[in-house]
């Protein structure tokens, strides 16, 4: 690690609370380390806030390191950043050159209200989840895990979807607001495996029901979504979540 | 001595036979009992959904914005079971043993085995959900080693199983609350539990959006909130971890055992600079192909690649032959800590030592080895901008996991009636040392295995709470939590609430890490209630009650924090042996290992609160080690 420090003019998003309009504040941030995280510079820029007194930035974050889904901003037009396949926890300030301007905003969509900042509502998520991502199983009546073997490409393909994290940054990026690529990932994630067969219609109908019912757009494949995805999750899964949308309404119930 | 409600019997038929025993509620009766679950982790997201699935109401209750981002969510290497589908020699009894005896003979012994015994029903249940566990071609499961075992008993979804089984978790409870058997309650904060006529009934809570205070009534309280591994400052927990909940339950009358047993893990990412918000662990899968070593030469500076073979200290292979890079946690952990202290530490610091996956890049190809850990190769290089493939890792340990918590008896039940507590949050099975792969494990089994039995025996037994949020003890508990963030608001003083938090980091950290000694402890337990005193004069709490105020949430934890470490050192300090994870300098063998004390200490030390500054009563329950015998631990 070479370490080194940068000076930065920081333009961020403040809205105290959702029914109230926005504007941008700005900062400047000096001595910035280049090995710091992103949010460890918002983390000294609010401790110099706190220290005059003054509300610190309200952002999201819990993990740091890239897992939990809970951090993301709008940074110079990208969701989560410049960096690919990386969430702004995880990007780090060496990305960034001395005298340069950062805008931060908070993930825009109008299924993802404000609530204050940075900070958004993700329950739509949440809800889409509940419509039918998962399988409908009790516990303890499942039979010996070795009993249903899954090849493993099928497995593979499962867990390269299921590695979404839910942080919306496929919708902050996309023109429509579209969650398809979220919603997506789930459906793919279940019908690549033999357990999520026999929900397989009830599912992806549900699911597509209720992201159009929180107000999410439709995909019109710009494929922003991939490009901002900070766990790389293919496009692909949005054909996958077509193609069972399409055999579940021509298949008559189950 | 504590009565820990083991069941009679052989250990291999207690849970069977008390299964049977345990009280049942009918399925008319469990519509009219309403539980309230804390923390949807692991062991909260499960114990929901399948409370909710046999027909209780479910009130869930988490801090984040959704209960898919518990802190679970970041446990990287696997989940162990005894499955033994490796062929090499596993069963529930060697589970049950190596668990034990990595505790190092700190654990309850029917526990364990239950722990061992369900181990294998959390692996069928979560391939049932659809978890993406790791297969090889023939379509089966795959198994990796790890830590403190001699056989493969790890399954694993890339470095993301804690991901995928708590996702695995979340969409299980989801099911349930699509049912609207289970309320959702997130972004809200536990601040005090409510006790009537000694009964667990309630909880206040903050609404982190409103600022507003909640009460909600309840026929049983399940606490699933995690460790206090943030009382460090810097850990490889998430930001938000706290110990609160549990704190707040302290408080009002449960019992805290072992909260000196903390976890430092030995393969994290160096601390480079005073601006650090967190610690990024290093899953310890990577100790099966990656070798430890530091040069031979003190205060070597060639980079790393330059120093030949002979001039290299693998000193786990050469002083654990069997074990080699596979000891437990805490004997990596303390074996870094040594050779950084004799000046032999590498890096910019001299804080670290080398990981080198060199040799497994040679044996396997680069492949092989991307295929195995490439999302954790990724993210090292994302933070200190060095390319594993090419250079060395270098890591050094860090405070991961606690293995103390509310005291719990076998039935997950504390020593207030109503009041259980699941996972990281009691302080059961890992005795002084918790073993890799484990922590899953057990978040699991006590949600999804343990608690829909055994809160039925007590829901059957103590009947209906009548408890009502109007009551005067709901009035009485929610004023005083709003008062005191009233009191945080009004001191206006001069200092950061992080400055505070990691002042008392570095002297937990400098007092109470990975080595400790009767001086040290002393000179913390001197200086923390000189920071609480200096934190309630001089801390700065901006902004307002009433709206959304991550300053006044934070102001909150470390407030209770500076409560809680005072226990953990004085626990610390009153266990003058060394076991597992807690290390006293004063008492090891002649070969540096820890030196338990059998006669003076086999036991869980289990405190009671008696309030702020005053010396808590220490009770104790007695370990009986019928079947893994007390030895000094080796893994030569």
């Amino acid at each position: 690690m070479a370490e080194k420090t940068i000076d930065l003019t920081l333009k961020v998003w403040r809205q105290e609370s959702p029914d109230v309009e926005g504007h941008f504040d700005t900062f400047p941030a000096k001595g910035i380390s280049t090995d710091m995280s992103f949010l460890e510079m918002l983390d000294v820029i609010n401790n110099q806030l706190e220290k005059e007194g003054k509300e610190p930035i309200a952002f999201d974050h819990d993990c740091r390191e890239g897992i939990c889904g809970m951090c993301g901003s709008v940074v110079n037009g990208h969701a989560h950043g410049p960096q690919e396949a990386t969430t702004l926890c995880q990007l780090h300030m060496r990305k960034f050159h001395t005298g340069q301007t950062i805008v931060i905003e908070p993930f825009r969509a109008d299924a993802f209200p404000i609530v204050k900042d940075l900070v958004i509502d993700r329950g739509a998520f949440d809800r889409i989840i509940q419509a039918g991502g998962h399988i409908t199983v009790r516990t303890g009546q499942a039979p010996e895990a070795h009993s249903v073997p899954v090849p493993k490409k099928k497995a593979d393909t499962a867990m390269d979807s299921a590695a979404c994290i839910g942080c919306g940054a496929c919708v902050a990026a996309c023109p429509n607001a579209s969650a398809s690529l979220f919603t997506a990932a789930k459906i793919s994630q279940l019908c690549h495996l033999p357990q999520g067969h026999p929900e397989r219609n009830r599912r992806v109908i549900a699911m597509v029901q209720q992201m159009d019912k929180e107000g999410f757009g439709s995909c019109s494949k710009r494929y922003e979504c991939e490009a901002v995805c900070p766990k790389e999750i293919k496009v692909e899964n949005i054909t996958t979540m077509n193609r069972e949308y399409l055999r579940a309404l021509a298949s008559s119930g189950e | 001595m504590l009565d820990a409600k083991i069941p009679n019997g052989p250990i291999a038929e207690k849970w069977t036979r008390h299964k049977f025993d345990m009280k049942l509620v009918n399925p008319a009766n469990k519509r009219k009992f309403n539980i309230i679950v804390v923390g949807t982790g692991l062991a909260g997201a499960s114990a929901a959904a399948s409370l909710s699935e046999m027909g209780y109401h479910v009130q869930s209750f988490c801090i984040q914005d959704s209960p898919r981002r518990a802190h679970s969510i970041a446990a990287q290497g696997g989940i162990n079971a005894a499955k033994n589908y490796t062929n090499d020699g596993d069963s529930v009894y060697r589970l049950f043993y190596d668990t034990v005896k990595g505790g190092d003979f700190r654990a309850r012994e029917a526990n364990v085995y239950r722990l061992a015994e369900l181990s294998v029903n959390i692996i069928d249940q979560c391939v049932a959900q659809g978890v993406p566990f790791a297969r090889e071609y023939g379509g089966y499961l795959a198994n990796r080693s790890f830590g403190g075992a001699q056989v493969s008993r790890t399954f694993y979804a890339r470095g993301q199983t804690g991901q995928q089984l708590l996702l695995g978790a979340y969409g299980a409870l989801m099911k349930e609350v699509a049912t609207g058997n289970v309320t959702l309650f997130p972004r809200r904060e536990m601040l005090d539990l409510v006790v009537v006529d000694n009964r667990a009934v309630g909880i206040v809570c903050r609404n982190l959006i409103s600022g507003k205070m909640e009460t909600h009534a309840a026929d049983a309280v399940v606490l699933a909130t995690g460790g206090y591994g943030n009382v460090y400052d810097l850990s490889t927990n998430a930001r938000n971890s706290n110990v609160t909940a549990a704190w707040r339950a302290h408080r009002r009358g449960a019992w805290f055992a072992n909260p000196c047993f903390t976890q430092i893990h030995p393969t994290c990412i160096p601390v480079h600079g005073d601006y650090q918000s967190k610690l990024t662990l290093m899953s310890e899968s990577l100790r099966n192909d990656g070798r430890v070593w530091v040069p031979r030469k003190k205060g070597d500076k060639r980079p790393p690649n330059e120093i030949p073979e002979d001039e290299r200290n693998y000193y786990l292979e050469e002083k654990y032959p069997s074990f080699g890079n596979l000891v437990p946690r805490d004997v990596a952990s303390r074996n870094a800590k040594e050779w950084c202290d004799k000046g032999y530490g590498v890096g910019q610091t001299g804080v670290a030592v080398y990981l080198d996956f060199r040799d497994a890049i040679q044996r396997d190809g680069e492949e092989v080895v991307r295929a195995k850990y490439g999302n954790l190769f990724d993210m090292y290089e994302r933070i200190t901008d060095e390319n594993p493939y090419e250079v060395p890792m270098m890591i050094y340990p860090a405070v991961h996991y606690t293995m103390g918590g509310l005291w719990v008896d076998y039935n997950l039940m504390s020593n207030l009636p109503g009041l259980h507590v699941l996972g990281e949050a009691n302080f059961s099975d890992h005795g002084a040392n918790r073993l890799g792969a484990s922590a899953l494990m057990q978040g699991l089994a006590d949600g999804y295995f343990i608690i829909p039995y055994t809160i039925g025996d007590f829901l059957a037994q103590a009947g209906p709470s009548g408890a009502d949020p109007d009551n005067s003890a709901f009035k009485a508990a929610e004023q005083e939590a709003a008062a005191r963030i009233t009191r945080l608001l009004n001191v206006k003083g001069k200092r950061t609430v992080a400055e505070f938090h990691r002042e008392l980091g570095l002297t937990m950290w400098e007092h109470c890490g990975m080595a400790r000694n009767e001086a040290g402890l002393k000179e913390a337990l001197a200086k923390i209630p000189q920071l609480r005193e200096a934190f309630w004069e001089d801390v700065n709490v901006v902004g307002s009650e009433g709206s959304f105020n991550q300053v006044l949430e934070r102001a909150g934890r470390v407030a209770d924090f500076l409560e809680f470490a005072e226990l953990e050192c004085l626990d610390a300090l009153e266990r003058a042996e060394s076991c597992g994870g807690h290390f006293r300098e004063e008492s090891q063998t002649e070969e540096g290992e820890a030196k338990r004390d059998d006669d003076n200490f086999c036991h869980g030390a289990v405190w009671e609160f008696k309030g702020v500054g005053e010396k808590p009563v220490l009770h104790k329950e007695a370990f009986a080690f019928e079947h893994v015998h007390l030895t000094q631990r080796s893994y030569k």
